[in-house]
């Protein structure tokens, strides 16, 4: 066997290749703390994603982490669709942003965010309850409350039809820079002007159909009445006088809205608004935004404004998202650090300014921030859109129902079917009769 | 250093490499070895996500529990589930009968053109099938679209309309199936002009001698000959068709009242949308059975009719 002479040259290199090989993880380079991959939503309003990308940019070049964002279109479902795909794979990004139900619906996937979310309730100001009942789960946070794409849909209003048609002066019910004087805002006087708008030839353009704009609509004038399909302790609760008295008054709102509303898609009440075509719709300002663009002398009479009160109270539709982080994700803690510093106020404030104003965040002291006071045509347009002066409750259709019942009553629209169905001449215990047959299948475990 | 003596004595004896040579030499081998890339393709793209498919429609909604066929009992009670079975065969059978109907008229019409100018009405009529469907059917949607339709702008001097395309469960299931005929005519076309070239001449000249009138010559002669390539076309649109998501999807949703799901659509909205994988799933494969059936009469139809030739 030939043996090998050991000299001292060799013995000198081998230990500083040893010495090399150990110490490299710790040696302090450009994305020393590893890498971390974010699945964002893809922001409608233009340059909205740029104000994300910056603060996270920052951040990244602070910790010395390799960040990579996808803004993620909810275009298609192509969200939804990343989102079981990567739980199915158990594989994905380190951050996701999930919409209402999902965080609920993927809860033993996800990373408990307790640690970061009590700390930023302490700094920013509690969350409203539809945050909570979405968010948090068995006492554990399954998400941190997202800026971008939270939204409220309350009424965007017509401040000339309105006047014109249905005599009701929106400006001075929701004054810009000061609390509602909205007592008169019911669901009788939003009746009233429906059917005023109607005969003036410009209805509200309210859908009702299965996806989500007609639904929030629906499910917040059923919690206005109470109405409950589903209560929290998981009982059926169709067949009570408050969905009765609902679908009643469904029925005669339907009777002043667009034939083919039923039909109606996320899309169509933005161009019903931008076509001049109606008197109010329900809507984030995306479709003010869009006025702006196409239609400026629509826009410059748009007014964002509260739900109109009914007998159970004054219920506005909130859509939060949540930034998650998957069990299996292999960067949680300097994912918990982003999200941090995505939740400070100044960075909230920044997303919130280049989104117009169309995100709200979830923080009760995050929602009175200057952007919504100046934004215009017309200056003032947007305050009462975060809901300044909490003068509505923020809610979801289908709460308070158990999660996974309530997202199978939203998501098929139960509400707005049950609508469709009594409008267009079924009996209303037909009715009742059929959305209890379809609740009772979305029981099973 | 025994044993590998003998194994390698083994493997390098003139028997063993005879029959391995035989074995190579066979035709089934030859045809086994060249098929196999498309086995291994068939494999990962169909059988394994089939696969997977049943598996998944045979756990319960959480996934966590192997339930078997309890999915599917629990959709036969469901009013739903029936009606996106009777909507799914209303707009497939519908869809291929005026697919054919006017693929076959066309076919007939382009075939009579001189062939110098064929080509660009070949091309022409082609363009339906060419685009992706996803991106027509957008098309289709602005001209339904409640606030722009420009169909109802079009009936509005004539004192029609305004017609809720989408809105109103009887033209909701017209217009998904015009626009799928739409799409799917030109490949009829296609098929049978094909069809049509490939019957002899001497036939029609033959049945003009005996005095056939036109119908008898489309009945007698046009309509034989071209028979096989009907039933593929119908079988194969049928599948397609049943299987078809995108129209759907882009123009209805599957509203109102989901009168225009098919299984596709409403899968999706059980599985993904309402996260219930395995009840999605579930709706997913019912179109097997409903499929497997139609394939096995047309194709028993077809090979009967092979071996009678």
């Amino acid at each position: 066997m030939a043996s090998r002479k050991v000299t001292r040259r060799f013995v000198a290199k081998t230990a500083a290749a040893s010495t090399a090989l150990i110490a490299a993880p710790f040696v302090s380079g450009v994305h020393a703390a590893g890498k971390l991959t974010l699945g964002l939503w893809d922001h409608w309003v233009p340059d909205a994603n740029k104000a994300s990308q910056a603060l996270i940019d920052e951040w990244a070049a602070k910790e010395k982490v390799e960040v990579t964002v996808d803004y993620i279109t909810s275009q298609g479902n192509k969200l939804l669709l990343t989102i079981a795909a990567e739980s199915q794979a158990r594989s994905g990004h380190d951050i996701l942003a999930l919409s209402t139900w999902l965080p609920a619906a993927y809860q033993e996937q996800l990373v408990p965010m307790n640690d970061i979310v009590d700390p930023l309730i302490k700094q920013n100001g509690a969350v409203n309850g539809t945050v909570e009942y979405l968010g948090k789960v068995g006492g554990q946070w399954l998400g941190v409350p997202a800026t971008i794409g939270s939204q409220l849909k309350g009424p965007v209003s017509r401040i000339d039809l309105m006047k014109k048609h249905a005599g009701i002066d929106i400006q001075e019910l929701y004054p810009a820079g000061a609390p509602p004087k909205a007592d008169s805002w019911t669901l009788d006087a939003f009746l009233k002007a429906a059917e005023a708008c109607h005969k003036g030839g410009v209805p509200f353009g309210i859908g009702l159909g299965t996806t989500s704009d007609s639904v929030d609509s629906v499910g917040a004038f059923f919690l206005s009445f109470g109405a409950e399909l589903v209560n929290a302790k998981g009982e059926i609760t169709v067949k009570t006088d408050k969905v009765k008295q609902a679908m009643e008054y469904m029925k005669k709102l339907v009777a002043f809205l667009p034939p083919d509303a039923a039909s109606w898609d996320d899309a169509s009440n933005n161009k019903w608004l931008v076509s001049g075509k109606g008197a109010l719709i329900m809507n984030p300002p995306s479709a003010w935004a869009v006025a702006k663009r196409d239609a400026p002398q629509i826009a410059e009479q748009c007014w964002h404004h509260g739900f109109p009160a009914g007998p159970a109270g004054r219920f506005g539709p909130f859509l939060p998202f949540y930034w998650t982080t998957w069990k299996f994700s292999k960067n949680a803690s300097a994912a918990k650090s982003l999200l941090t510093h995505l939740s400070s106020p100044s960075a909230v404030e920044k997303m919130v300014v280049a989104s117009g104003g169309y995100d709200i965040p979830a923080f009760a002291n995050l929602t009175t921030l200057k952007v919504w006071a100046e934004e215009s045509p017309p200056k003032g347009g947007l305050y009462h859109y975060p809901n300044p002066h909490n003068h509505q409750i923020l809610s979801i259709a289908a709460a308070p129902a158990p999660h996974k019942i309530a997202q199978q009553i939203y998501t098929q629209g139960v509400q707005t079917q049950m609508v469709v169905r009594y409008a267009t001449g079924q009996p209303l215990e037909k009715v009742l009769d059929w959305a209890s047959s379809e609740i009772e299948g979305f029981m099973r475990t | 250093m025994a044993d590998i003596t003998v194994r390698s004595a083994s493997i390098g004896s003139p028997d063993s490499r005879s029959s391995l040579h035989k074995l190579m030499q066979r035709k089934s081998t030859i045809a086994f070895l060249m098929a196999l890339p498309l086995i291994l393709l068939i494999t990962v793209l169909v059988a394994y996500p089939a696969g997977y498919a049943v598996y998944l429609a045979m756990l319960n909604k959480s996934m966590t529990k192997f339930v078997w066929f309890k999915n599917f009992d629990f959709l036969f009670t469901r009013d739903t589930f029936w009606m996106v079975v009777y909507q799914s065969c209303l707009f497939a059978i519908t869809a291929v009968i005026f697919k054919a109907l006017i693929g076959f008229i066309v076919a007939h019409f382009v075939h009579n053109i001189p062939s110098k100018g064929q080509r660009k009405w070949r091309g022409m009529l082609l363009v339906p099938w060419v685009i992706p469907p996803a991106m027509s059917t957008l098309a289709w949607l602005w001209l339904f679209d409640p606030s722009y339709s420009a169909f109802n702008w079009l009936l509005q001097p004539f004192g029609l309309g305004p017609i809720p395309w989408l809105g109103e469960t009887g033209w909701a299931r017209f217009s998904v199936i015009l626009v799928n005929v739409w799409v799917g005519a030109p490949f009829f076309m296609i098929m049978y002009l094909a069809a049509l070239k490939s019957v002899p001449e001497q036939l029609y000249e033959a049945a003009a001698i005996d005095g056939a009138t036109w119908w008898q010559r489309i009945w007698y002669v046009t309509l034989p000959m071209m028979r096989n390539i009907i039933a593929i076309t119908a079988l194969f649109s049928t599948i397609v068709t049943f299987a078809n998501f995108d129209i759907v999807r882009v123009l209805t949703k599957g509203d109102p009242l989901n009168t225009t799901h098919l299984f596709g659509t409403w899968a999706f909205r059980l599985g993904i949308e309402s996260n219930d994988i395995p009840l999605g799933s579930a709706v997913s494969l019912f179109m097997v059975p409903i499929l497997a059936v139609a394939a096995v009469f047309i194709l028993r139809d077809i090979t009967k009719r092979g071996s009678e030739v």
